[in-house]
């Protein structure tokens, strides 16, 4: 039967043991590490990003690299999933893209920062995760079977749309349901009065769910002629 | 309680207790929100809630290993507390360092890394704490008449905990050295160096209610402890699965992590086992109930819930979902909420001379928390489980799915609420107990 001093060195001896381990493998992560996480892109603006991360406890709701609260959606592809426009317009007042839903503090950052952030997503999203976040294996053929394809208004559509209206919007079924469809928007409104709409949206009806966009004029201008051609 | 000065436990005990209350309200804000009652969220936005919720569990959890040092260290010493000045002092600090800590989470003071959200300048005074802490524990240990196993497990433990909170505050500009060393603290806490004070603290209660050798239960506690850092220190490879970290560490940290259920199965018939073989049934049952039941509940929240979903073709899927937050519950609750609830249930009929452990109040207590926190597991289990397959297999959006389990964050808050009324019930017995009595001391002589 075991004796005490046996049971002791057993502890003492796999505590060394591993612990060693342990020490070893770190220094070899620390010499991949670099070129896995693409250190090289780690700009200061990107730094400066990670800081506001931590300095508002964006942990608290989100995850990022899987780590952090599970009240907010999981972050490390988000430059990849919304696209950099969607992001910028979405920090600069959470509520609005998401209106009576789940709510985000509006931190009031500024365009510097959001860029900053923005930079740190971008390079996060370039880590080399061994396949994490993994893409839905399931219902692939399902979703694919329901919309077949990228419907065709789509194609010719500006950068802007995919980014952004598709968060609330649809066009051919592909895209959200916070706001109306828009397939026929065309039919309904004249462009004048999209353009209107666009430039503010609550001066034209007051309490809207539409957010400002502050659209500067020539992407209005080609988000107003691709709509009008939404018949 | 054979010294005076064990005595000073009793404000540990106390904090422990009060904190706790507050870490329940905060959990409450949490589900509320969930299922979309955030009315708070202009006061305590989830974030707040989040943090204030895990750092109260941590400082009671701390609060009641310290208080249980104190009372543990001087009985297998054999002598008085080096100083008990130092101790009310440390006591007193510890006191301030949360209260201002919890205080600034609602004005947007932190750092923001999990688990780790207390400010830098906070972590200063964390370590003037723990030192002194550890120093007045450490010296009463040296200058005492005894050398246990237990004594000395528990000092070891206590130590490294203390070693092992610097890693944390080395700060890193990129996201995955940060996290690589957060860990460090995190993981080998709770999966490490924690484990040596609960088997410690197990081992104490053990030799206490049951009357079985101390030698034999001494050997066993080292088999415990020896069986979590064989499994445990490179079972921290399961948190380097996607952070930008080698992919061997898939290979060691599945196979390591698949071994970490030992150490508390380990614990569980540590319990049980020690409990038959003492025979006699020990005046406070219910001590000796907290004590099995920590042993039991920790192999299945930390060790069968945390297999559960440690495999790295499992965790691809389940990371970052409310699937952790069903262990991380259950985990804590068993292997070190109910270990200090354990300890306070064997340490205040000692420490006032009072035997309230008898009657239906405490031993409902036990009961009724234990089965509110199935509960509330089963509820993240199911609304863990479900967002697995709706968002990360089938690639709905994240709020749709959010909605759609709302409603099992209705059947958490009512677990919630059974929990509460077994926690409720706890605290009520603490109070009845009143304060410590000299009159418990020994006569000198006898």
């Amino acid at each position: 039967m075991l004796s005490k001093s046996q049971a002791r060195n057993f502890f003492v001896g796999f505590t060394v043991l591993f612990s060693g381990t342990f020490l070893a493998l770190t220094v070899d992560s620390m010499r991949q590490v670099p070129a896995r996480s693409n250190e090289s892109a780690l700009t200061d603006e990107a730094i400066a990003g990670k800081y506001l991360w931590e300095s508002n406890n964006c942990m608290g709701c989100h995850t990022i690299l899987g780590e952090g609260a599970y009240y907010a959606p999981e972050l490390t592809k988000v430059v990849d999933r919304r696209g950099e426009a969607w992001i910028k317009l979405f920090l600069k007042d959470p509520e609005a893209m998401y209106p009576g839903r789940r709510k985000m503090t509006n931190y009031q950052f500024t365009d510097e920062q959001i860029s900053q952030l923005v930079a740190f997503f971008s390079w996060i999203g370039k880590v080399d995760t061994n396949g994490f976040p993994a893409p839905p294996d399931l219902m692939v053929g399902a979703a694919s079977a329901a919309v077949p394809g990228t419907p065709t208004a789509l194609a010719s559509a500006p950068e802007i749309v995919g980014q952004v209206c598709l968060g609330c919007h649809s066009v051919g079924g592909k895209g959200g349901n916070v706001g109306p469809a828009l397939d026929g928007v065309a039919l309904r409104r004249s462009p004048e009065n999209l353009d209107t709409w666009l430039r503010d949206p609550a001066a034209m009806k007051p309490g809207t769910a539409m957010p400002q966009l502050n659209l500067d004029e020539p992407t209005r201008a080609a988000l107003v002629s691709w709509l009008s051609t939404l018949h | 309680m054979r010294y005076r000065s064990q005595k000073v436990a009793y404000l540990f005990f106390a904090t422990s207790m009060l904190l706790l209350s507050l870490q329940v309200i905060y959990g409450f804000i949490m589900g509320f929100a969930h299922i979309g009652y955030d009315n708070l969220h202009s006061v305590v936005p989830f974030n707040t809630a989040r943090a204030t919720h895990t750092n109260l569990l941590v400082v009671w959890l701390l609060s009641g290993f310290m208080g249980s040092a104190y009372y543990i260290i001087p009985e297998e010493a054999e002598r008085e507390l080096y100083s008990v000045k130092a101790a009310v002092v440390q006591w007193a600090s510890l006191v301030v360092v949360s209260v201002t800590a919890i205080i600034g989470f609602h004005f947007n003071w932190w750092e923001g890394r999990k688990f780790l959200e207390i400010p830098r300048p906070l972590d200063y005074l964390v370590v003037v704490n723990v030192l002194l802490f550890v120093g007045n524990i450490g010296m009463t240990t040296f200058k005492g008449r005894r050398f246990t196993t237990t004594g000395l497990v528990l000092l070891s433990g206590l130590v490294s905990a203390a070693l092992l909170y610097l890693p944390g505050m080395i700060s890193f500009d990129s996201q995955v050295y940060d996290s690589y060393f957060r860990w460090w603290v995190v993981h080998l806490w709770v999966e490490g160096v924690w484990e040596l004070i609960m088997g410690a603290i197990l081992s104490f209660l053990l030799i206490k209610l049951t009357g079985v050798d101390r030698e034999v239960i001494e050997k066993w506690l080292y088999v415990i402890v020896g069986l979590t850092f064989l499994s445990g220190i490179l079972g921290t490879g399961h948190h380097y699965y996607w952070i930008g970290t080698p992919e061997y560490w898939k290979t060691i940290g599945g196979f390591f992590s698949a071994l970490e259920p030992l150490a508390f199965l380990g614990m569980a018939i540590y319990g049980v086992t020690m409990a038959r073989r003492g025979g006699k049934s020990p005046d406070n049952r219910v001590a000796l109930l907290w004590t099995v039941g920590c042993g039991i509940m920790s192999f299945v929240g930390a060790g069968f819930l945390g297999f559960a979903h440690t495999l790295p073709q499992v965790n691809l899927y389940t990371h970052g979902t409310l699937v952790t937050a069903m262990h991380g519950h259950m985990a804590f609750w068993g292997a070190y909420a109910m270990l200090v609830l354990a300890m306070i249930a064997y340490a205040l009929p000692e420490m006032t001379g009072r035997k309230l452990y008898r009657g239906w109040l405490p031993e409902w207590a036990f009961w009724i928390s234990n089965i509110g926190m199935v509960g509330m597991t089963g509820a993240f289990a199911v609304a863990g489980i479900s967002q697995v397959y709706l968002e990360r297999r089938v690639g709905m959006d994240f709020l749709a799915v959010q909605e759609a389990i709302s409603v099992h964050f209705v059947g958490l808050i009512l677990a919630g609420s059974l929990f509460t009324v077994g926690i409720g019930m706890f605290i009520w017995n603490f109070i009845q107990y009143g304060t410590p009595n000299d009159e418990v001391l020994p006569t000198s002589g006898s």
